[in-house]
């Protein structure tokens, strides 16, 4: 289909970083049903790194190319470096989405910083 | 590949392209000309005006073509609310499930001071005479009902309703895109005053259409012009597509109620094999709908990813209508018949032809459930229901 990149078709066909983790140090869901797209990141981490990273979605093509290559762009980065993860450059990776997808990169973007989030605020509780 | 999203358009039949070839080719004249190979032109252009009329019941006079269903269904309304508003009627009644050609219609004659009310169509997608019935007011101007869905196949008791617009003296319009071609039609016994039909939907060209508007009913002019189509639509008439409806459309309802009995098996089949995908759900009536319609929603999933993935398998389908595909808003028509907004994501159409095989449902039915489950073991939306953190809808 045209309306995605190969990219896109790539990461939705063989989606990277699929699935859940066990006793995650994070774990960051956005979106909602109502929309069409939810997202959920699990992460963990060691020594501030990404050890490693998986998620689930529900949405269209592009949500799960998003989320995937999202994933791909995190792992193995330090937590500083995933902070600056932006919509932007989720998109790029893909070479581009359909003006009225580019939410699905937005919300690629939020789940991992809710991950991130909620890695913290696991620690700060420690 | 196995096409069953015939409900978006069709293949075009041989009959339909052999038909237009010498209209394109040796019978090029415009129609409006009086040399011979003009004459010729317009003499098929009548008769394939005849042809159609006979096909629904009408007489040649009452046919006028179009660009196609929307323009069919823009022209029709149009001009029966302004025809109205001269009498100081300016009530219409439609429904919530209509194509956007109808509804989109209807919302501009809404800010031009018109009340539009929309019924309800219930959760089986059916819009009953009773409900028409309560609905017209003495100001009441126009009825427009679909004859069949375009996305969940339900097929309303159009001659019913004709029945009650008719004793209440109130035009009736039916856009009838989905169901010319494959459901019979007769404008008299059915008493409907405007209709609206689309030649890519019955195995014809695209770009061409017809409204029937009957004898007495003044049409307002979309397009101003030329004296064709007895001054009501302007441009030279597109000849060779109007030979290929005219084919494609005789070809279609001589043919009707064998290829009606084979869809009906073919349907059969793929409704049985999809409910037992677990929390699934058909969308529309399950007896009063098209032939060849097949629409569920499948909890868990979201429509685009599963029609992505059956497209890797060869399987074309579509998720709600076609139309809708550039917006992120599920289906009007889903969400009309009650379906939650995350349920009405999940949608899948298979809307099939006479074409189609056995076969081809075999494999629909090994697909669509395989796609399914591996998307539902990636969502989130899924594994909370599971779990029992959400509850299931479905």
């Amino acid at each position: 289909m045209a309306l995605y990149s190969e990219k896109v078709m790539d990461h939705f066909r063989n989606p990277r970083n699929v699935g859940s983790i066990e006793n995650a140090d994070g774990i960051g869901e956005v979106g909602n049903g109502k929309c069409g797209d939810i997202m959920k990141v699990y992460l963990k981490i060691d020594d501030d790194i990404v050890s490693d990273v998986k998620f689930e979605t529900f949405g269209c093509g592009s949500a799960i190319a998003s989320s995937s290559m999202a994933t791909e762009m995190i792992k193995g980065k330090p937590i500083s470096e995933v902070l600056q993860l932006t919509n932007q450059a989720v998109t790029e990776a893909l070479d581009g989405l359909p003006a009225h997808k580019l939410h699905c990169s937005v919300l690629a973007e939020e789940a991992v910083r809710a991950a991130v989030q909620d890695y913290y605020d696991k620690k700060g509780k420690e | 590949m196995i096409y069953a999203d015939n409900a978006a358009t069709t293949k075009m039949s041989r009959t339909a392209i052999d038909a237009m070839l010498p209209y394109m080719d040796e019978i090029f004249g415009n129609p409006s000309s009086l040399y011979e190979v003009g004459q010729e032109a317009a003499k098929a252009l009548w008769m394939a005006r005849e042809r159609i009329a006979a096909c629904i019941g009408a007489t040649p006079q009452e046919i006028y073509f179009t660009s196609g269903g929307s323009e069919a269904d823009n022209q029709a309304i149009l001009s029966a609310a302004h025809n109205g508003e001269k009498k100081g009627k300016k009530h219409i009644i439609s429904s919530a499930f209509e194509h956007h050609a109808v509804l989109h219609t209807l919302k501009k004659l809404e800010k031009e001071g018109f009340e539009v009310e929309l019924l309800d169509v219930h959760e089986n997608g059916m819009v009953y005479p009773e409900q028409v019935a309560d609905a017209i007011r003495e100001d009441t101007c126009l009825v427009t009902i679909m004859y069949a869905n375009n996305e969940i196949g339900s097929v309303m008791p159009i001659a019913e309703i004709g029945a009650v617009c008719q004793e209440k003296k109130v035009l009736f319009h039916t856009d009838a895109v989905q169901a010319a071609g494959h459901l019979p039609i007769d404008v008299n016994e059915q008493n409907i005053d405007l209709l609206s039909l689309s030649a890519h939907k019955f195995h014809g060209p695209k770009g061409i259409g017809a409204l029937y508007a009957r004898r007495g009913v003044l049409l307002e002019n979309l397009i101003e012009g030329g004296a064709q189509e007895r001054g009501k639509r302007a441009g030279t008439e597109n000849v060779p597509a109007i030979m290929g409806m005219a084919a494609a459309l005789e070809e279609a309802c001589s043919h009707m109620e064998e290829d009606n009995k084979k869809l009906l098996g073919l349907r059969a089949r793929l409704i049985e094999g999809l409910s037992k995908i677990s929390h699934s759900a058909l969308n529309g009536d399950a007896k009063s709908r098209l032939p060849g319609n097949v629409s569920f929603c499948f909890e868990g999933v979201e429509g685009e990813s599963l029609l992505l993935l059956l497209d890797d398998r060869g399987i074309c389908a579509s998720s709600g209508s076609a139309c809708t595909s550039g917006s992120l808003d599920p289906s009007h028509v889903l969400l009309a018949i009650g379906r939650p907004h995350e349920v009405a994501h999940g949608s899948l159409r298979l809307s099939l032809s006479s074409e189609n095989t056995e076969e081809e449902v075999a494999q629909i039915l090994q697909a669509v459930p395989e796609v399914v489950d591996y998307l539902r073991n990636m969502s989130p939306l899924w594994k909370d229901k599971v779990s029992g953190k959400k509850e299931f809808v479905l």
